[in-house]
């Protein structure tokens, strides 16, 4: 395996702080009879950038989704930056604005271009003028490497550039954490490193971040804390060292046999 | 402070929990499907959303409920259903207007439709020859169930001889046959028939050169048609002893029917060949087809009838006439090509370029990769799609009463005039039934159709 | 080396000349074609003692049409206009009821649809029931319905049913309503309307501009109705007290008194709509919405889950989303199938000829043809209205595609 320019981390802003971020307590979901997240109980601090993996059907996905409310929970309790999380429109539109989200298939809007992809929230929802938000835009787009692509449309953009943009358009609400659904699973193996980079990059640069993935080398390089979901529950959770070197119970032993193997 | 105690072991399995009462289960279905859109009062725009959704949901339910309640009593709870005594219309009227039923009474009349049936399903067709009638529609009937029936073998030969052989067969049993084709008619077309395929035959074995080689197919097509067609002609001229009925007892159903399902027939060969020229890369045949098309697509039917039921007979030498169906049916004909071409388009379009360029590296010639590889895979993308047509095709029937035709809803019309059973309920009783029929078969061919999308698009993930 | 030179010649001769040799072809037997048709026609016709030709535009039509839009505007008059005129009332009256039907039916058929996206299941059942039962029946039954069932119970010509106090009523004679009445000064009012638009559309690019400039949005909407309604009024008020009301409304008349004969509505009183007019129109609108209602619903339901998800995770709410999103990308899927309803609806008006409401197939390709015979010029004439309509559209649905088409590589 040749070894691509591996970057050095600068830790020097991963900075892990008390302040709680995210609660979950005692939450459970159902999908009609389905019980498809029990009892899950996390707590995220500032700073933190965790890896969520698991078997497909786990309801890892659908963990981070209750987190911004695109999925809603049953029972339990889900707080963020310190408001409930309930059916108050107000409140679920607040958490949105500060939760940025990524999303397996990009879904970029497909009639707007990569700049207007990226300004429409801030002119809508944080009623910026325009210029002030294509400003954002562009400075968003230089941080993920793609200011030349800002006027093409979605559907002229590669999967990795595509990803990036949906990237810095989360970014541009200035969110204090971002959740990343899978997001290089649907991308052809060679983009994957270039936005792999930009989510090393975010990290560097101290943002809260929780993300779904079967990138453990990511995990390895950049994550705090592994969380091992299976038939939705927690299973197993610790720091990525002793986590893929000494996995603890059956179920995670063997999740690492069959994806560390092949 | 690095926050530590997250270090965390699952030592059990959770297992799977009921959902709480209020979330699943009827209650919870209940919520979800209906109150939840009432409900939501954390902002202004909410609340005034759900204010507005639950007024609708009142009126809707009280305005439709109503409706659906005063169809249901006219049609089964108040409607009368025998007549016993054959009273006719007296069965149906009330006491004031000269009847046996109580005053205020309103309803459906079905013994109306029951005595009135022969001729909404046959038309004036003569009693005696009704089983030829029967035969064809239980022909019908199985040779479609046949053909559309999962897992039946042999359902594309099924399938091609509804579309071949069965048109002819239904000619023959509904008008008795025993044309009048002249024998030299005939012996020209079997004289040209075995002319084009002897052609054809020499030009396989390369004996005429390189150019006339690429007609093979050509020469091929044209033989086989001319001898289908004089073969059409054979058994039409021969006398099969059958009384002839002519097209002008024809009614009902029947009419419907029979224009209907030739249109669709008819209309697909053509339909293919206008649908093959309009993506030519010649621009002649390009042109003529996209005009035709257009034209005929611009068009209402009521025009195309009315022009083939006036023009028609300017048009051709004298001398040669066509009945009234006929007629018709060259106007729904040429008219469904139209539509069909369309569709066959948009198969073709929604085909892999994939599959073109496969079939020309494999080294067969036009003709060839559209019958074998092109059209076998894009006439099952396009089934929904013809199936559509028809069921469009089938409810636009009912304008060849306008013509003087008499289909199904033409003949119900016709009974309305039956003195004997005249009352309030007759004209509502009748266009109710037709109403009924058309429904029930309408809705049942597009539920088939969107299950053969289904079905199509599921084999292609 | 020459032998792969000379078949290269071979088949490019082949292929080309194939093509050309099948063309040429094609186009003398589609030629010879109308060549016998046209042949024939002429026989046919000078054995019957007619002639090909349009002059029969300019005689007088000798028949009664029933008092409608067209026959105002062309001032019919039974005996003095011509066979032209009445080509030109159907041509009319085709066109009031395809406009009026067109908006109508596009306003209920995007309701129901939406109607069938909510999660009320009264509401999406209604819209269920209301697609699957009027969808499933031909237009024809549809007519007959309105016509004969429901219209014949009206009733009769000196009784009627009113709605909204006086203002409108309905009787077996029609429909009737208030109708505005131009006097002195109606050109102000007119004038007055178009100003409030040049308003308008100067106030929404200046909205428009702050909203770039600042991020402040203006109720546009609210703020450019208000411009619309209130202007026109404004002048109109201000015309009416230094003169006299320079638009008035007239409501129809209904005698209750006097001579029998002379009882139930004034006629040329109000708005009168035939109840065959009412009948088509309502056939119409309900069948056409029905299958609006379905491109609406398909339409919307095509836009991919993932973008409003998207959309709500960056922060939009609903009605953004809505406006800024979905309804973006819908209206590509769904315009090309709406334009080809409003082509139906058009040319299924020519369905009045079963209930002898005066459009153009029922006057032109029925009455006067029937009185004049010369079928191929009156049929010609009367598919070259449907065709114009027809081609228009096309025309305007390749420019929208190419104008809204997504951008891709």
């Amino acid at each position: 395996m040749t070894k691509d320019e591996e970057k050095e981390i600068d830790q020097s802003k991963m900075t892990i702080s008390e302040e709680v971020v995210i609660k979950v307590e005692q939450m459970n979901k159902w999908f009609g009879h389905f019980h498809v997240l029990r009892d899950i109980n996390l707590t995220v601090n500032k700073g933190e950038r965790i890896v969520i993996c698991g078997p497909s059907g786990s309801g890892k996905s659908t963990l981070i989704r209750c987190i911004n409310r695109l999925e809603e929970h049953q029972k339990g309790i889900i707080e963020v930056n310190g408001v409930e999380l309930n059916d108050d429109v107000k409140k679920i539109d607040k958490i949105r604005s500060e939760v940025g989200m990524v999303f397996q298939s990009f879904n970029l809007f497909p009639h707007l271009s990569a700049l207007e992809n990226c300004s429409l929230a801030p002119i809508w929802v944080r009623k910026m003028p325009k210029k002030e938000a294509d400003d954002l835009a562009m400075k968003y787009l230089e941080i993920v490497k793609i200011p030349e692509q800002a006027l093409k449309y979605p559907g002229q953009l590669s999967g990795g550039q595509q990803q990036r943009v949906a990237i810095a358009r989360a970014l541009c609400m200035e969110p204090k954490i971002m959740l990343f659904d899978e997001p290089t699973s649907a991308l052809d193996p060679e983009m994957i490193k270039e936005v792999l980079d930009t989510m090393i990059d975010l990290a560097q640069g101290g943002m809260t971040m929780l993300v779904v993935t079967h990138e453990m080398g990511f995990a390895r390089k950049v994550a705090n804390r592994v969380i091992f979901m299976d038939e939705g529950q927690i299973v197993e959770q610790n720091n990525p060292n002793d986590f893929f070197s000494n996995p603890q119970s059956d179920r995670t032993k063997l999740f690492l046999s069959q994806i560390l193997d092949h | 402070m690095r926050n530590n105690n997250y270090k965390f072991v699952q030592k059990e399995v959770i297992s799977q929990q009921p959902p709480p009462l209020s979330q699943a289960g009827f209650t919870g279905w209940l919520w979800k499907n209906l109150f939840s859109s009432m409900t939501n009062f954390s902002s202004i725009s909410a609340a005034f959303q759900s204010i507005i959704m639950f007024i609708l949901t009142i009126v809707l339910l009280y305005f439709c409920g109503g409706q659906l309640y005063g169809l249901i009593d006219f049609a089964i709870i108040s409607a009368v259903w025998s007549d016993p005594e054959v009273l006719k219309r007296g069965s149906c009227t009330t006491v004031d207007q000269g009847g046996s039923l109580p005053s205020g009474w309103s309803g459906a009349c079905w013994p109306f439709i029951f005595a009135k049936k022969k001729l909404l399903i046959y038309g004036r067709y003569p009693g005696e020859e009704l089983w030829r009638v029967n035969l064809v529609y239980l022909t019908l009937f199985l040779g479609i169930g046949y053909t559309l029936f999962e897992g039946a073998k042999g359902r594309q030969w099924t399938g091609l001889a509804m579309l071949t052989i069965f048109p002819l067969f239904a000619l023959i049993l509904l008008t008795g046959a025993n044309f009048n084709i002249s024998w030299t008619t005939l012996l020209m077309l079997f004289g040209l028939s075995i002319l084009f395929i002897f052609l054809g035959e020499l030009a396989r074995k390369n004996l005429f050169g390189k150019i006339i080689s690429e007609l093979v197919s050509l020469f091929y097509i044209c033989g086989v048609t001319l001898f289908l067609i004089f073969f059409a002609g054979l058994l039409l001229s021969i006398d099969y002893g059958l009384s002839y009925v002519e097209t002008s007892d024809w009614g009902g159903l029947l009419v419907t029917l029979v224009v209907a399902i030739t249109g669709i027939v008819a209309s697909l060969p053509l339909g293919i060949i206008l649908a093959l020229g309009r993506r030519s890369s010649m621009p002649i045949a390009r042109t003529i087809s996209t005009v035709f098309i257009e034209f005929w697509r611009g068009i209402p039917l009521i025009t195309v009838l009315f022009a083939s039921s006036v023009l028609l007979p300017l048009f051709l030498p004298d001398g040669v006439d066509f009945n009234k169906l006929l007629r018709a049916l060259i106007g729904v004909m040429l008219f469904s090509a139209a539509y069909m071409a369309e569709v066959v388009r948009g198969g073709l379009q929604a085909m892999p370029r994939g599959q073109f360029e496969g079939a020309s590296a494999m080294g067969l010639s036009y003709f060839q990769s559209m019958r074998l590889i092109i059209l076998p895979q894009a006439l099952t993308h396009v089934i929904p799609g013809i199936v559509n047509t028809f069921i469009g095709l089938f409810k636009d029937t009912t304008l060849v009463l306008i013509i003087g035709l008499f289909d199904l809803l033409g003949q119900a019309q016709s009974t309305i005039a039956d003195a004997y059973w005249s009352s309030p309920a007759q004209a509502p009783t009748a266009y109710l039934a037709v109403a009924i029929m058309f429904f029930v078969f309408c809705f049942g061919m597009s539920r088939y159709s969107m299950f053969m999308e289904r079905k199509l698009s599921r084999g292609h993930k | 080396m020459s032998k792969s030179y000379s078949n290269a010649i071979d088949l490019i001769y082949n292929k080309r000349f194939r093509s050309i040799f099948f063309q040429i072809t094609l186009l003398i037997s589609v030629i010879l074609f109308f060549l016998w048709v046209a042949n024939n026609a002429n026989n046919n016709l000078t054995a019957r003692g007619d002639s090909f030709g349009f002059g029969f535009l300019s005689n007088t039509a000798g028949f009664q049409i029933l008092p409608t839009l067209g026959t105002w505007v062309v001032d019919y008059d039974v005996g003095k206009s011509t066979y032209f005129d009445v080509y030109l009332i159907g041509i009319i009256n085709t066109f009031i009821i395809a406009i009026t039907g067109i908006i109508a039916t596009t306003i209920l058929g995007f309701s129901i649809g939406i109607f069938r996206l909510s999660n009320n299941i009264i509401i999406k059942g209604f819209a269920t029931i209301y697609i699957e039962a009027f969808r499933n029946i031909p237009l024809l039954l549809h007519l007959f319905f309105w016509y004969f069932a429901v219209l014949r119970i009206l009733p009769g010509k000196r009784e009627k049913v009113s709605l909204l106090g006086e203002s409108f009523g309905i009787n077996i004679t029609g429909f009737y309503g208030p109708r505005p009445i131009f006097n002195e000064g109606w050109e102000f009012v007119v004038l007055g309307v178009l100003i409030s638009i040049i308003l308008v559309i100067m106030f929404s690019r200046y909205a428009k501009r702050i909203h770039q400039q600042t991020g402040y949005k203006y109720p546009t909407f609210w703020i450019s109705s208000g411009i619309i309604i209130l202007i026109p009024c404004l002048i109109c008020l201000i015309y009416s007290l230094l003169y006299s009301l320079p638009i008035e409304i007239q409501f129809p008349e209904f005698k209750t008194d006097g001579p029998k004969l002379k009882r139930g509505y004034a006629q040329g009183v109000g708005m009168m709509m035939p109840p065959e007019m009412l009948a088509l129109w309502l056939a119409l609108v309900l069948y056409t919405a029905s299958f609006i209602a379905e491109i609406v619903r398909a339409g919307i339901l095509a836009i991919h889950k993932g973008q409003t998800e998207a959309s709500y995770a960056v922060g939009l709410g609903r009605g953004e989303t809505l406006r800024l999103i979905v309804i973006p990308q819908a209206l590509r899927i769904i315009i090309p199938p709406l334009t080809s309803q409003y082509l139906n609806l058009t040319k299924n008006s020519s369905l009045a000829v079963a209930i002898a409401y005066p459009e153009l197939v029922s006057i032109f390709a029925g009455t006067a043809l029937n009185q004049v015979g010369q079928e191929i010029e009156i049929i010609f004439m009367m598919a070259m209205v449907y065709l114009t309509f027809s081609l228009l559209t096309s025309l305007f649905m390749n420019w929208f595609n190419s104008r809204i088409k997504l951008v891709e590589r």
